[in-house]
């Protein structure tokens, strides 16, 4: 049944299925309702899950690698600095193979301080070793969250998986959203089977030991594996989910009237939604434009992008994050991925809506305009005042 | 000391299956000053096995018996609980 709610009410409405053993989680803007409507579902006993209000974002993620490692499903949620706080212990997560799912509602690195959307904070993420994917629209966040607690424990995996959705665009604007009914996302998620439980008493095993330069290096590269992994899971538990849902998810990004397209622009995130209005409008005046939306980020489908891109003359690759002294990150995983390339498009990297920046149509329209003439490889950006 | 594994066979998420680890490394080396426990002089009141920080006190049937040197980091904390100073720290002169 369709109903319209918030990005926040949607995310809490796929964790209150879902029904996670333990919810640790600190509550910054624009993530707050996030958590405020799970404490609600606790305290109402509609779910049963453990919840841990604690003191900082650090806490919170300590508090899910413990529970996690004593064999819980777990799950949380943040923003910005609330990541910035629990960096540290996000990495550790992921070396130790928890699957803890988390809602990252995307906001600016202070400073200065900001509260409104850009993925400075998910580009912090980056190379912490965790599952990225980017939701489009408040229907997508509550679907990825579903899709997110099978990838993250899929036993080949069993890696922490962020779902981003856009502050305040996405987590505070009311949307159609469509939920499953419960007993058909808690059939879909499953009983979580964790690998060595700190609880099996009988069965001791040591978590996080120190590793010396004689070990450190086999540790990371058998979680780069785990990384390898995810790609072939993710359009697994896609497949299934799009069965169940009917909702059209197949691939690692979505290609908007890209075929035939011979000018294209690659973003993540809710500017896809104005991007696909921008596409149609120039469409209907004959311009062969098209977009790609990038779902999973990390990591990254350089092969199948390649192929989905080659055939465009001029793509240009949005960043909603400045990567300081280089070119977006977008950009590099694109630009990159082509490198050995011989028919290859030429790129263009503009940098947009840094701190809640509204990002137009006309915006959009203009920058399929300059990419007609654009310099290969210039750096450009959306809506600055030069 | 164990033949090194490779990446491939490496538990997951570096877990290692059957805990108590500590007891397959010897890590005393570490120590500068060792206690000397004097068993004329011990009532047995397990204050220095409560208060070890590296299970290195020796006990059997709820009696001391020595200390571990293969895991003691020579911290000294027994000596300092200890109601009868029936253990002395001693600096290490490299004997092992």
């Amino acid at each position: 049944m369709k109903k319209t709610m918030t990005g926040h009410k949607a995310v809490a409405e796929a964790m209150r299925q879902i029904e996670p053993d333990v919810v640790a989680v600190y509550p910054i803007t624009p993530q707050s309702e996030i958590a405020e409507y799970y404490a609600q579902y606790v305290a109402d006993g509609i779910v049963h899950t453990e919840l841990v209000p604690v003191e900082s974002e650090h806490s919170a993620m300590s508090a899910c690698v413990g529970a996690a490692a004593a064999g819980a499903r777990v799950m949380t949620a943040t923003a910005s600095q609330g990541l910035a706080l629990m960096i540290e212990i996000v990495y550790i997560a992921a070396s130790m193979r928890l699957p803890i799912v988390m809602a990252l509602a995307n906001r600016a690195l202070s400073g200065p301080i900001n509260i409104h959307c850009d993925h400075s904070d998910a580009y912090l993420a980056r190379d912490a070793g965790v599952v990225h994917i980017f939701a489009e629209s408040a229907q997508e966040a509550y679907d990825w969250m579903i899709m997110a607690q099978r990838i993250a424990e899929h036993e080949r995996v069993h890696l922490p998986v962020v779902v981003n959705l856009d502050g305040f665009t996405l987590t505070h604007s009311v949307q159609v959203v469509e939920p499953l009914p419960d007993e058909q996302v808690k059939e879909f998620v499953g009983e979580f089977k964790p690998m060595y439980p700190l609880l099996d008493v009988d069965n001791p095993s040591t978590w996080g030991p120190f590793a010396m330069p004689d070990y450190y290096f086999e540790l990371k590269r058998a979680q780069a594996a785990a990384m390898e992994e995810v790609p072939a899971v993710f359009l697994e538990v896609q497949r299934a989910y799009r069965e169940l849902s009917g909702r059209n998810y197949g691939g690692f990004f979505e290609g908007y009237r890209l075929e035939d397209a011979e000018r294209a622009i690659v973003v993540m995130g809710s500017t896809a939604g104005t991007a696909k209005v921008v596409v149609d409008e120039l469409r209907a005046k004959g311009e062969k434009v098209g977009l790609l939306k990038v779902w999973l980020w990390r990591p990254f489908p350089k092969e199948e992008i390649v192929k989905a891109l080659s055939h465009v003359s001029k793509v240009a690759v949005l960043d909603r994050a400045f990567s300081f002294g280089g070119m977006g990150a977008l950009y590099l995983d694109v630009t990159s991925a082509f490198v050995h390339q011989d028919q290859r498009p030429q790129f263009v990297n503009y940098i947009y809506g840094l701190g809640g920046r509204d990002t137009t149509t006309e915006q959009l329209a203009q920058v399929f305009g300059e990419l007609k003439t654009a310099q290969p490889g210039e750096l450009r950006y959306i809506g600055l005042r030069e | 000391m164990p033949e090194l594994k490779t990446w491939k066979e490496l538990p997951i998420g570096g877990v290692i299956p059957g805990g108590a680890t500590p007891e397959l490394n010897k890590t005393g080396s570490w120590r500068s000053q060792r206690p000397v426990w004097d068993s004329e002089k011990c009532i047995h009141c397990l204050q220095c096995w409560l208060h070890c920080p590296d299970d290195s006190i020796l006990i059997v049937d709820q009696k001391v018996t020595g200390i571990d040197y293969e895991h003691c980091k020579g911290c000294g904390v027994c000596a300092g609980v200890c109601p009868v100073d029936a253990i002395e720290m001693v600096p290490e002169r490299g004997e092992g």
